[in-house]
């Protein structure tokens, strides 16, 4: 075991994994997440705490993963390289071994310009291959990128983004085996809705073997009105949300209830894909709804390793 | 080239108001390549301080000149006498030939006419674009030509991140993602296998995170 974590002994296991997100608040109470993580504890393995999601200011990822930890859930902490130097990644990355942390998520970020603070001064010191190959020889090594000695251990699961649907379409594999090869244990990916365009992708992973090397958790992310999913289909690049979704949500009676449905479907469709390993469900501000589509999705209870 | 563009005149009137006389000084080098502070610009400039000065009946005069490059001392040292009678002088070059205005005319009052804004090329007339972000270590080598740390916008060297989108960066969908250039650009010459290995984290103490830069070339001093 690299970490030990709960995440990592289930996926080595062989066992279909269950992750979700647990956001920071804009303030500083810790009841935001601590309901979050009991809302969630017993429908996931683990829980991603965003690091300033799209740029926006938030309670620190770190914290919310000790928040979380107290309630004896288990954090996945999301870094990002736009507001940190290698020092300070190297720094938290210590302090979150320190508070028994296991589990890291090694992230570009947004761009500061889409966030609360359009004027900051972006760092990318290091991008997120090079942080994920810095995390690894932190870990495996014991040693700092400069080349010196760590004292202790750094145990930590490491994780990194993909996605399918952003261009050139063909290199996307070619940067997924970067980060393979940097050392990325596991892969969440960006939200699936363009089901032929992941399968088309996954395929391409499975002829480099990739799927062997790495778990792949495919994401998914349960909308709630056709609002969103036109504002995701139009807005958010990087996401490729077909039509067709956004004219199910708008043929819909009840569009929550057609989300739901759509959630579901895709989790169906996602188990059968060779290589998936998991699901990473993405419910922004519609968190209540993650324990309902896991125990529909059949993935209840979570296994015990 | 170092391209500039010109302060917006409310500002300019504003950081000029009082002297007298006051010496407009262009850059025929970058300044006047950018449209922005040339010959011409500096009879433009100067025109219009005039005329907002008699407009609110304000007093002094305002003066005209340009030098070859006003980042070479040789050149700046010139007009050394049309400086030493003025109040203060608007220089519409970079900011590095205000410094060294600064510099030479110690006790002068020497105010920036312009915004120094990247090192570029014109793509047509009117129309400016970066490409180097003058980083000390140049990797165009690798990249086929094409500079992800001037042009990424998150200087990423082992990208595109997940936002590139039809070309475009995620910031905007008038801003060229430079990774989707460079992998083209490579799928073109039969080389992407070279994006294949990991890039190297990146020493950015030549690219000024080393304090102030400073060249010295022994065979060339006197």
């Amino acid at each position: 075991m690299k970490s030990g974590s709960n995440l990592e002994r289930i996926l080595e296991s062989g066992q279909f994994s269950v992750t979700a997100e647990a956001g920071p608040p804009k303030g500083s109470s810790p009841k935001v997440i601590q309901r979050k993580g009991e809302l969630l504890k017993f429908c996931c393995d683990a829980l991603n705490v965003t690091d300033n999601q799209t740029a926006i200011v938030r309670m620190s990822s770190l914290s919310g993963c000790v928040l979380l930890k107290e309630l004896g859930v288990e954090p996945v902490l999301q870094m990002v390289v736009r507001d940190r130097n290698r020092l300070s990644l190297q720094s938290d990355i210590l302090g979150a071994a320190a508070l028994g942390i296991r589990n890291v998520l090694c992230l570009s970020g947004d761009h500061q310009k889409f966030g609360n603070h359009p004027t900051a001064k972006g760092v990318y010191d290091i991008d997120s291959i090079q942080f994920i190959q810095m995390v690894k020889t932190m870990r495996d090594e014991h040693k700092f990128l400069n080349g010196e000695e760590i004292l202790g251990d750094v145990p930590f699961f490491i994780g990194a983004a993909a996605n399918p649907f952003a261009d050139p379409f063909e290199f996307r594999v070619i940067r997924l085996a970067k980060k393979v090869n940097a050392g990325a244990d596991f892969i969440q990916t960006q939200g699936i809705f363009d089901m032929a365009k992941f399968v088309e992708w996954m395929k391409m992973v499975r002829d480099r073997g990739l799927h062997e090397k790495t778990h792949i958790l495919a994401g998914v992310i349960p909308v709630k009105s056709v609002g969103m999913a036109r504002y995701m289909r139009n807005n958010v690049s990087g996401l490729s949300v077909p039509l067709e979704i956004v004219d199910r949500m708008a043929d819909a009676r009840e569009p929550k209830e057609e989300g739901v449905k759509i959630c579901l479907e895709t989790i169906e469709q996602l188990k059968d894909v060779e290589g998936v390993h998991g699901v990473h469900i993405m419910a922004v501000a519609w968190e209540d709804i993650v324990p309902r589509i896991v125990e529909e999705a059949g993935l209840m209870p979570r296994p015990v390793v | 080239m170092i391209t500039l563009e010109q302060k917006k005149f409310q500002e300019i009137e504003k950081m000029t108001k009082g002297y007298n006389p006051l010496l407009v000084l262009g850059c025929e080098t970058c300044a006047a390549m950018s449209f922005a502070g040339g010959q011409r610009q500096v009879a433009e400039l100067a025109s219009a301080i005039r005329v907002a000065r008699k407009t609110t009946e304000q007093k002094g005069e305002v003066l005209e000149d340009a030098v070859a490059r006003q980042c070479e001392p040789e050149f700046v040292d010139l007009i050394a006498d049309k400086v030493g009678g003025c109040d203060a002088v608007l220089s519409i070059a970079c900011g590095a030939g205000v410094q060294l205005l600064a510099e030479r005319f110690q006790d002068k009052v020497i105010l920036p006419g312009c915004n120094t804004t990247f090192l570029g090329v014109t793509e047509e007339l009117g129309v400016w674009s970066e490409r180097c972000a003058g980083c000390g270590n140049c990797i165009l080598d690798k990249t086929a030509g094409l500079c992800p740390i001037a042009r990424c916008s998150k200087q990423l060297l082992n990208g595109p991140c997940g936002g590139s989108m039809n070309g475009k960066c995620e910031i905007s969908k008038e801003v060229d993602c430079v990774w989707q250039l460079i992998i083209d650009r490579l799928t073109r010459l039969n080389r992407l296998e070279m994006l294949e290995e990991i890039f190297p984290v990146k020493d950015w103490s030549p690219a000024g995170h080393g304090g102030p830069r400073k060249m010295v070339r022994e065979d060339l001093k006197s």
